[in-house]
């Protein structure tokens, strides 16, 4: 098919596009100064940025006092769990690096340029003096788990299947070894604490969220009455009331609807709560996706003869929820933040420790370390999955358009 | 060249394959397709004509139940079109259907694109599904474009690919919805090309169509759709060169 209309000779050899002439003065002179208003606004943003920049810097070395955050460090990412049996905590964190290891050797890219920011954030831990020696000795272990995990990896047979499986199991594998259910001393739900229940709380409501979104958009276009009516009214109310009620009722509503003597603890009801919460929004993401699609896309699936379980698994989820990755991962990322919510409702997430350590009178005042400690962490995670978010859409912008 | 064809076929085959009793056909209050009854044998090749808004596209449609009716009966080699959903996937494994919009899968490679539905559908083997597309991409054409996307694919490339990927379930009826409308002029003629092969391979198609030329050369018999019904029935002869409705008059008048 290669028709082209021109003859022979007016062919040309393709030129190059000329480059750029532009120096440093020039593309001054061109970004920064191209007009009388625009050189004013140059020259307040760079004092503003000064001022900023000398304040927080000057702050941050001279007159904050970190003890605050390097005494209660084992405070902030673990909560009260107990000491002798902070092996399980690190061996979870293994496992979590070994799966990032064998992924990132195994499928590079993001999960690569994640996993090296895993082992840099280790790396630094076990340089800070504040770190006990045992920590550092279990970082260690795990920068070299990353490490192994990448290098055998892509060499491993069947390497994806035994890596995916790993991720599946992961989470119920952790549950169980932090709380140890019989087999080890058990470790009551109500002393964990600080960044590993932000974690957990976040990972449960994301995950858990997304099966139960997507049936629930499936459902609100649903042609049957009772489906589509039940998931609008649901939808509805769940994004009509805020997230703090939700978790009071999760903690007051739920025992009564169990049987006597059956009890859920406190941090499962959460968990619940922040899970339907966030299926509601996910619902309305991915209806969003399927109202992207064309209507031609559904009819070639059906007309090929696929059936409509099919059809949604190959042909309308993939398209539907690549079209609203930024939202979901939004919707992501606003979950984890809003976990801190639960320290209201008695629950000593990575907020709830800052509260007490603040409360205690030998930091009395040094409350804006702490807070600017925990937005540091909270970005650092959050940051990370708009990142991931930005590369995956790319990674899966293949062939479109 | 037509003439022959039929005969061949009518010969060996010969019996009815689609037949449409009394279709009808509401969207809301305005009534598209009236009394439609139309009755095709295998191998037949039948263009339907027809000016825009007719219901030819909404009848064609009927055929594999994209398009639920309201009236009437339809029977795709025996099986009865009704509500029930296993019949209408049986019937929809029998017909394959050509878009005008190409409606391929943006996010799958060619070569998935065609062979999702005898994998799934069909339950063949992949490597079986993967040869036998290679050798459609081969009929129709493009075999080097089985790993780009559709995206990458000129418009006439794209539907030649549709082509190929309704032909991957082996279907006794092939249903073009003016496969030619959505593209530049100088690719109709590759797709044109394409069907005419198709036609000539003896597979029963039913063809709503712009492009006379194709109707007159191809076509076993031809049916002009007005104001959802059927006009006139006829051999492109009788059709083209001696109309017997005014309306039909009319159309020829305005296209030719």
């Amino acid at each position: 098919m290669s028709s082209s209309l021109k003859p022979e000779e007016s062919v040309k050899q393709t030129l190059e596009p000329p480059k750029s002439t532009l120096g440093i003065n020039g593309w001054l002179k061109k970004n920064l100064f191209n007009s009388f208003f625009n050189s004013i606004l140059t020259v307040v943003s760079v004092l503003v940025i000064y001022f900023i920049l000398k304040g927080s810097i000057t702050w941050v070395f001279t007159t904050a006092q970190w003890a605050v955050v390097t005494e209660n460090y084992r405070l902030f990412m673990v909560g009260q769990y107990t000491i002798d049996q902070l092996w399980r905590v690190w061996t979870c964190l293994g496992f979590v690096s070994l799966l990032f290891g064998l992924s990132a050797g195994i499928w590079k890219g993001t999960i690569r340029n994640l996993s090296i920011v895993l082992m840099l954030l280790y790396l630094v831990h076990t340089i800070v003096p504040f770190v006990s020696s045992t920590g550092k000795m279990w970082l260690a272990i795990n920068i070299a788990i990353i490490l192994a995990g990448y290098f055998i990896g892509p060499r491993l047979p069947k390497s994806k299947a035994i890596t995916l499986v790993g991720w599946f199991i992961s989470f119920p594998l952790i549950i169980f070894l932090l709380n140890g259910f019989g087999v080890f001393s058990p470790v009551k739900t109500n002393i964990w604490g600080g960044l590993l229940l932000t974690l957990l709380i976040s990972v449960v409501a994301i995950l858990g969220s997304f099966p139960i979104g997507i049936l629930l958009a499936l459902g609100r276009t649903s042609k049957l009455p009772i489906i589509k009516y039940f998931c609008i009214t649901y939808i509805e109310i769940i994004r009509g009331i805020p997230l703090i009620t939700v978790f009071f009722m999760a903690q007051i509503m739920i025992p009564l609807f169990l049987p006597e003597g059956f009890e859920i603890n406190n941090v499962i009801r959460v968990m619940i709560g922040a899970t339907l919460f966030t299926a509601a929004y996910m619902a309305e993401n991915v209806r969003g996706g399927l109202q992207s699609l064309q209507r031609g896309q559904f009819e070639a699936a059906k007309a090929i003869g696929l059936n409509p379980v099919h059809s949604m698994a190959f042909i309308i989820m993939p398209q539907a929820l690549r079209a609203v990755i930024p939202a979901i991962v939004g919707q992501s990322i606003s979950m984890f933040k809003d976990t801190t919510l639960v320290a209201i409702v008695g629950l000593i997430d990575l907020l709830g420790i800052a509260q007490t350590v603040k409360a205690n009178p030998e930091f009395l005042g040094r409350h804006m370390e702490v807070y600017v400690f925990i937005a540091l962490v909270y970005w650092v995670i959050a940051y990370s999955m708009s990142y991931s978010s930005r590369r995956l859409e790319k990674s899966l912008g293949v062939g479109e358009r | 060249m037509a003439q022959t064809k039929l005969q061949v076929t009518k010969a060996k085959e010969g019996e009815e394959i689609i037949a449409c009793d009394k279709v009808n056909k509401w969207f809301g209050s305005l009534h598209v397709l009236k009394d439609v009854s139309l009755s095709v044998t295998k191998g037949e090749v039948v263009v339907i004509l027809g000016p825009s808004g007719s219901g030819k596209s909404t009848f064609i449609r009927t055929i594999n139940a994209l398009e639920e009716i309201q009236k009437g009966q339809i029977h795709i080699d025996g099986i009865n079109l009704s509500h029930d959903v296993k019949n209408i996937e049986a019937i929809r494994r029998e017909t394959g259907m050509v878009f005008q919009q190409f409606n391929l899968f943006p996010h799958m490679t060619i070569l998935k694109n065609i062979t999702l539905a005898p994998i799934w559908v069909r339950k063949k083997p992949k490597a079986e599904a993967e040869k036998e597309a290679f050798e459609l991409l081969e009929r129709v054409g493009i075999p080097e474009q089985a790993h780009k996307y559709p995206g990458q694919l000129s418009g006439g490339q794209q539907q030649r690919v549709a082509i190929a990927r309704a032909l991957a379930m082996q279907p006794e009826i092939m249903l073009f919805d003016e496969p030619t409308s959505a593209l530049d002029p100088e690719m109709i003629k590759e797709v044109l090309d394409v069907m005419k092969e198709l036609a000539r391979s003896g597979i029963t198609m039913l063809v709503v169509t712009h492009e006379m030329g194709f109707a007159r050369e191809v076509a076993d018999r031809i049916v002009l759709f007005d104001e959802g019904e059927i006009i006139e029935t006829g051999t492109p002869t009788e059709l083209f060169d001696n109309p017997q409705h005014e309306r039909t008059k009319l159309f020829l008048s305005q296209i030719l």
